[in-house]
């Protein structure tokens, strides 16, 4: 028979094994965040096709023909948006889905016991749903611009599984740190809305690359590193990232994903006290 | 076997209370407060921190198949006891060692999510609360039965009626086959005849010799399903064993104050130049073993009151109200001609009169059959508790008066007369 035992500051020995044994729990929340996600909507699931679509075309307005940023390596600037919308719309969406998972799952948290890190992954379901319909929509896309993808595409989980950790990682110290100061919902939206333009997301390293502190730039922005990656990816002799370029990335999402789940643990029992 | 023992368990809660201008502005208050808390060792003698046990050492044995009963009057640290069981909530001191799945209802449809439809919610709740995929389609038709929602299974619970949404969430959780089901407040809920069907289903519960730990305010209900009781005050527990034993001395606790009003001191008492109140009593008769007043128990009620008038009829008129305010019952003693000094009234309420439930005495002194000389409102309340036998049906008992009128039944004729 199973035996609990419930004591002061105890770290649950059980705990990952828990997590395994409440898998059927995260499946079910991540599909109640999916359909809940377009219930009461006319097209259901096509605003996962047209959001995306319509962000492109309105970012290549604004930068390309507005502010006249080019791409000095001669590929499609639809192109370059496209992969750098849809992975930052991944991250940025995860983050800030994750950092609000507890708060916003506060009945469960005060009512029933199951290990908390359930919330925090399962709410990164929705972003990779869309994740997913945003790179079945690139294809046409691709296909469109002449572009034919070689076998650096096997690549994109290596990236698809940075973007994830840095976002499931940093959220989750959001989501901690909310529970107690509701001022990190507040900063939160802010960090997405700098982080678009720091990251380059409607533009691409060229852009900068002659700027004087260009090779300090992949080293404090580590996601810098992971979009450029995912076009390298896609787009065949992509030139501006090297897996030098990447190590910083590497450094930070390990060490992020480390102080998080140490933090999480630490304040999880507590979360009740303070939600 | 013992399921659940809990040694010396204690919770505490950190009150903040803020010294100097408590309605100070908001948004200043918010700004500071966020630098304090981000880097502590500020200015922290602002801040008063006071400790709030809201469970102190409490230690106790529960076997395989008890029944066990909670109360207590608010808190008194009963929830809070049930969210460290339940894991919700760690304790401060003490240790908790739990053979057995345990399943908490701390409320109905826990995670309900309004967007889902009855059919969904079923799934997300079960998983909620532990269930595998199999077990909820196991019983899938008997909760959309229990809870009668088949017409509406696809319909999102946020068009739910309230009572649909109740029964929904209970017929999920009854469903669930735990060892020991730990379970707060949840027949506060629903009418009369889901509440007979919820107690019918725990009470199934138990005799297949699952443990239930069980809290709630209604006591005619702790008194029927459980076997044993805790009682608990101020985050202690008090007692702990058989319940009706542990039931009257929680009644009679909470009762004990309230019986009778005195005034020593004749210029504190209330009242005029005219009148003014010595004493209102409730003296009970109690029945043998008996030490607190519930529907069986018949009573006397005194009235003390000092007079100055010389020479008038006086009589008074006695109100019994219920806690709302209406009138019950109202009677008068004949009016005579007192000279000045004290005067007393007694009058015998019979038992099996009055239904379980709280009242209050107010009563008037009456000059000459016909003008007031002064109102003594809500002089005394007291409150009647419930018992009852040979039922198994314990929602509230519907009036204001509970009288034991016999009423016979039996069968005339038999099937050959159909």
């Amino acid at each position: 028979m199973q035996e609990t035992v419930i004591e002061a500051g105890r770290s649950e020995k059980h705990y990952w094994a828990d997590i395994i044994r409440f898998r059927e729990l995260l499946w079910i929340l991540a599909v109640r965040d999916i359909t809940v996600r377009y219930k009461q909507t006319m097209i259901g699931v096509a605003w996962a096709v047209v959001r995306p679509i319509m962000t492109v075309l309105v970012f290549v307005f604004a930068f390309h023909k507005v502010a006249k940023i080019e791409d000095t390596s001669g590929v499609d600037f639809k192109i370059i948006v496209f992969t750098g919308v849809i992975f930052w719309n991944f991250f940025a969406s995860a983050f800030q889905q994750v950092s609000n998972s507890i708060t916003g799952n506060a009945n469960l948290v005060s009512k029933v016991y199951f290990p908390r890190l359930l919330m925090p992954l399962s709410s990164v379901a929705v972003p990779l749903l869309d994740f997913f319909v945003g790179f079945i929509v690139l294809v046409p896309f691709l296909i469109y611009s002449g572009i034919s993808v070689d076998y650096h595409l096997l690549f994109v989980p290596v990236f698809l599984f940075f973007a994830f950790m840095a976002a499931l990682s940093l959220g989750i110290i959001f989501a901690s740190l909310n529970v107690q100061y509701r001022d990190f919902q507040q900063i939160v939206p802010l960090i997405v809305q700098y982080g678009f333009f720091i990251c380059p997301v409607a533009y691409s390293t060229s852009s900068i690359k002659e700027l004087s502190w260009y090779p300090f730039y992949t080293w404090l922005n580590p996601l810098a590193g992971i979009i450029e990656g995912f076009r390298w990816c896609l787009i065949p002799n992509y030139p501006y990232f090297t897996w030098d370029s990447f190590l910083p990335t590497i450094i930070f999402v390990c060490l992020t994903t480390i102080i998080a789940i140490i933090f999480f643990r630490k304040r999880e029992n507590s979360f009740v006290d303070y939600i | 076997m013992t399921v659940i023992e809990a040694q010396n368990v204690s919770k505490r809660y950190i009150i903040d209370h803020k010294k100097g201008n408590a309605k100070s502005d908001t948004f200043r208050e918010v700004i500071t407060d966020t630098f304090r808390n981000m880097f502590t060792k500020g200015e922290e003698d602002e801040v008063e921190h006071e400790d709030f046990w809201a469970l102190k050492d409490v230690s106790f044995k529960i076997e395989q198949g008890d029944r066990v009963g909670v109360v207590g009057s608010n808190g008194a640290g009963k929830s809070t006891l049930l969210k460290v069981l339940s894991r919700i909530t760690e304790p401060t001191q003490g240790k908790i060692t739990i053979k057995g799945r345990v399943a908490s209802l701390l409320e109905v449809g826990t995670g309900f999510h309004p967007e889902l439809s009855g059919r969904e919610n079923i799934f997300l709740n079960g998983a909620i609360l532990g269930m595998k995929r199999d077990e909820i389609k196991k019983h899938f038709d008997a909760i959309v039965d229990f809870a009668g929602v088949e017409k509406f299974l696809d319909t999102p619970v946020k068009r739910y009626s309230s009572g649909m949404y109740v029964r929904l969430g209970f017929a999920i959780s009854a469903h669930l086959e735990p060892e020991i089901m730990i379970v707060d407040e949840v027949l506060a809920v629903g009418d009369a005849d889901f509440q007979r069907k919820c107690l019918g289903k725990m009470k199934d519960a138990s005799t297949s010799g699952r443990t239930i730990l069980f809290v709630s305010h209604n006591l005619t209900a702790v008194q029927g399903l459980c076997n044993k009781a805790m009682y608990m005050q101020k985050g202690q527990l008090i007692q702990m064993g058989e319940t009706n034993l542990i039931m009257s001395n929680y009644l009679s606790q909470i009762q004990k104050t309230d019986l009778q009003v005195t005034y020593t001191d004749q210029n504190e008492a209330p009242g005029n130049d005219r009148v003014r109140l010595k004493s209102v009593k409730l003296v009970p008769n109690y029945l043998d073993n008996q030490n607190h007043l519930d529907v069986r128990t018949s009573f006397k009620i005194q009235i003390e009151f000092w007079n100055y008038l010389d020479q008038a009829n006086l009589n008074i008129s006695l109100h019994v109200n219920s806690l709302t305010g209406e009138c019950i019952f109202n009677i008068g003693t004949p009016s005579i001609k007192f000279e000045k000094g004290i005067i007393s009234a007694e009058c015998e309420i019979p038992s099996d009169f009055l239904n379980d439930g709280s009242y209050s005495l107010s009563f008037m002194i009456v000059k000459d059959t016909a003008s007031v000389v002064y109102n003594f409102e809500e002089a005394l309340i007291f409150e009647i508790e419930d018992y009852r036998e040979g039922t198994v049906w314990y929602g509230k008992w519907p009036g204001y008066v509970r009288p034991k009128i016999e009423f016979p039944i039996m069968q005339l004729e038999y099937e050959n007369a159909i």
